[in-house]
């Protein structure tokens, strides 16, 4: 990051990030410890690409996405968007940018308003984007739905009338009225059917194309991430454990949380089976987030340094980091 | 094939559910079999009738909406679907259990498992109070449970969405049963405890030498833990055969279709392939074959006739004639 052109090249870059819930216990509902759901987060996304954030249910995917969107406050770290530190910025500060960076939620059905016509839901962001003339909004509410492959007549309808992977869609149309240039896109095939998820796939490639937008694509699913992903951060209880390109992730991996998902990952052709063995049975531990490495009561090669030291999160190749003492040695 | 191997046989199974004018086929004409000590999945897309399907084995389906129109379930040489609702219960739990997706909602959150293993257990045996507690420990043992004894007394909420899925395994082995129906119990886990969970129903198969007929959506799963396959669409079985057959060598444009959906990484940089369009409403399918709308081989026939189902040897057969001519079969 030491030319201003590499810094061009970076559409988003956090550093460090950290959000911690405070457990509010008994009548006077005094703080008793702190959920660390993002614990120093840092990666950087490229202009026109895409980065895969994976990981289990709960390891904080959802609240590095919210705080990007700054729908959180966050307590610690910087996010520099465009090479503007929008970390410190107040609501008022925000708005101007609001419309850079969007979100595709997970549910479309819950995310789109259901006594608002599909039409009135796009448009709203045209209004905001200040097109007064109702015509050319309209105009532009047709070319949207063009876009994201709607007839233009569906605008009339209500969201009940469409199926989940046409609400996908409409998210999507959304999200982009505004023209942003960059999408963040919270699990947004994991709720739609197998055969329906390969169409809107396709659909956010080809708008990358076509409008050079970049994506932080939030996914469990490691399939998913692996087509679509060109860097790949791999989150564990609030902390990224492997950042790399998606083939370094896939071919080098060097974490052994990221061994161990991609072993349990079940491959579709026969013959593949799994290696669950890399895991140890439900060995849970959550004072492990106390001190040390926080993978390291599932790990199969914890030693007696990950219970004392900090582990750090340092590069251990080109545009490869990983958070893992064992690692760096390789 | 030797009909002694057959643990049950589904025949023809229709189940229809009616809401004021408009009836929906959910289930249309399905035919399929466990045998003995065999992993069965049924795989399919949600509202193909795979769980409807399978809720009819354990007379499950409610009624009214839901009717079961026409067909055969055999199972120990009886006709599941002529049994009285008290003959039915001997075999619930007893010879055929289920294990159902969301462990949450299906265990009831003000017993303690141990209260509601060994209501699994008493219903169908007779059993002292000690042999009963001993029994309850041993399960959980089997399924993979740490420190059983002291699990005995919590509640669902306090454990974890892994433990709870084994612990309602638990009970579904609770009265040793010749078959047990899953109902997608992995979607709503994590692809690290899913791999846990299929590695375990492979070991209590291996031990206790039971069937499983496995519900799912996820192909990969399939792929994994399945020695049979049925492919479903719409409420008729599309393709079915064994893994090989399915994964290597599919001959029905649905099954192809899903198969070059699935997105992977050495797939990069291609386009995926995608089926066209979107599942029928089961109220209102396609007349003919229902997947022809959005199938590439369509035919001119193919909206007229529902298609049969072509045989391709060594139990590999596809619902779809089009195909079946072009390989060069004779129909």
């Amino acid at each position: 990051m030491n030319s201003k052109n590499r810094n061009n090249h970076i559409i988003l870059c956090v550093k460090d990030l950290k959000k911690y819930f405070p457990i509010r216990r008994g009548f006077l509902q005094k703080i008793s410890g702190w959920v660390k759901a993002v614990d120093g987060v840092s990666f950087e996304i490229e202009r026109g690409k895409t980065m895969g954030l994976v990981g289990e249910s709960g390891c904080g995917k959802t609240t590095v996405a919210r705080l990007i969107l700054k729908l959180l406050a966050l307590d610690q770290g910087k996010i520099i968007y465009q090479g503007l530190d929008i970390s410190g910025f107040s609501e008022k500060e925000m708005r101007p940018h609001r419309k850079e960076i969007q979100i595709v939620f997970q549910d479309p059905f819950g995310s789109l308003n259901p006594r608002m016509t599909v039409g009135q839901s796009v448009e709203e962001g045209l209004r905001i984007l200040g097109i007064k003339s109702h015509t050319m909004r309209k105009a532009r509410l047709e070319k949207l739905m063009e876009m994201v492959g709607m007839s233009p007549d569906s605008t009339d309808r209500y969201p009940h009338e469409f199926s989940g992977g046409q609400r996908q869609r409409i998210g999507i149309a959304r999200a982009l009225s505004v023209e942003p240039s960059f999408i963040i896109c919270d699990e947004p095939i994991s709720a739609l059917d197998v055969s329906i998820q390969a169409q809107i796939i396709n659909l956010l490639k080809d708008l990358q194309d076509q409008l050079g937008l970049s994506y932080l694509f939030i996914s469990h699913d490691l399939n998913v991430v692996g087509y679509l992903c060109n860097t790949i951060a791999v989150m564990y209880m609030g902390q990224v454990m492997e950042y790399a390109s998606a083939e370094e992730i896939f071919d080098n991996p060097h974490h052994p949380y990221t061994q161990s998902l991609l072993a349990a990952i079940p491959d579709s052709g026969p013959g593949k089976k799994l290696e669950p063995t890399l895991l140890k049975e439900d060995a849970f531990d959550s004072s492990a987030a106390l001190q040390g490495c926080k993978y390291r009561s599932m790990c199969s090669i914890e030693a007696p340094r990950c219970r004392k030291e900090q582990v750090l999160f340092e590069k251990i190749g080109e545009g490869h980091f990983a958070r893992c003492w064992k690692a760096m040695k390789k | 094939m030797a009909d002694d191997n057959r643990l049950i046989s589904v025949q023809g199974l229709k189940v229809y559910f009616r809401s004021g004018h408009a009836c929906a086929r959910a289930v249309d004409g399905v035919s399929f079999e466990v045998r003995k000590k065999e992993t069965v999945c049924i795989v399919g897309e949600s509202g193909c009738g795979k769980t409807v399907s399978a809720l009819s084995i354990l007379g499950l389906v409610t009624t009214p909406p839901g009717e079961i129109i026409d067909g055969r379930i055999v199972f120990a040489g009886q006709n599941l679907l002529e049994l009285s609702e008290k003959e039915m219960q001997k075999i619930r739990g007893n010879h055929i259990a289920m294990v159902f997706q969301e462990p949450l909602t299906s265990l009831n959150p003000v017993f303690t498992i141990g209260d509601q293993i060994s209501e699994a257990v008493r219903i169908h045996k007779k059993i002292g109070a000690e042999s009963l507690r001993e029994k309850c420990i041993r399960l959980l043992k089997d399924v993979g449970i740490p420190a059983p004894e002291q699990r005995l007394e919590d509640y669902p909420h306090q454990l974890s969405g892994g433990q709870r899925q084994r612990v309602m395994i638990a009970m579904a082995l609770a009265c040793d049963p010749d078959l047990i129906i899953a109902d997608e119990p992995t979607t709503a886990l994590d692809v690290t405890v899913q791999a846990q969970i299929l590695e375990l129903f492979g070991a209590i198969q291996k031990k206790q030498s039971m069937s499983i007929l496995y519900i799912t959506h996820d192909l990969g799963v399939v792929a994994a833990i399945a020695d049979r396959v049925y492919v479903m669409y719409a409420g008729m079985i599309a393709e079915q055969g064994n893994t090989e057959q399915i994964f290597r060598n599919a001959r029905h444009p649905y099954t192809q279709g899903l198969l070059a959906s699935l997105p992977s990484l050495s797939k990069r940089g291609k386009r995926l392939y995608s089926i066209p369009g979107s599942v029928p409403n089961p109220a209102y399918k396609p007349a003919g074959c229902p997947f022809h709308p959005r199938c590439p081989h369509k035919a001119p026939s193919c909206s007229t006739e529902y298609p049969k189902m072509c045989d391709y040897g060594q139990g590999h057969l596809a619902r779809c004639p089009i195909l079946f001519q072009d390989k060069g079969h004779h129909t």
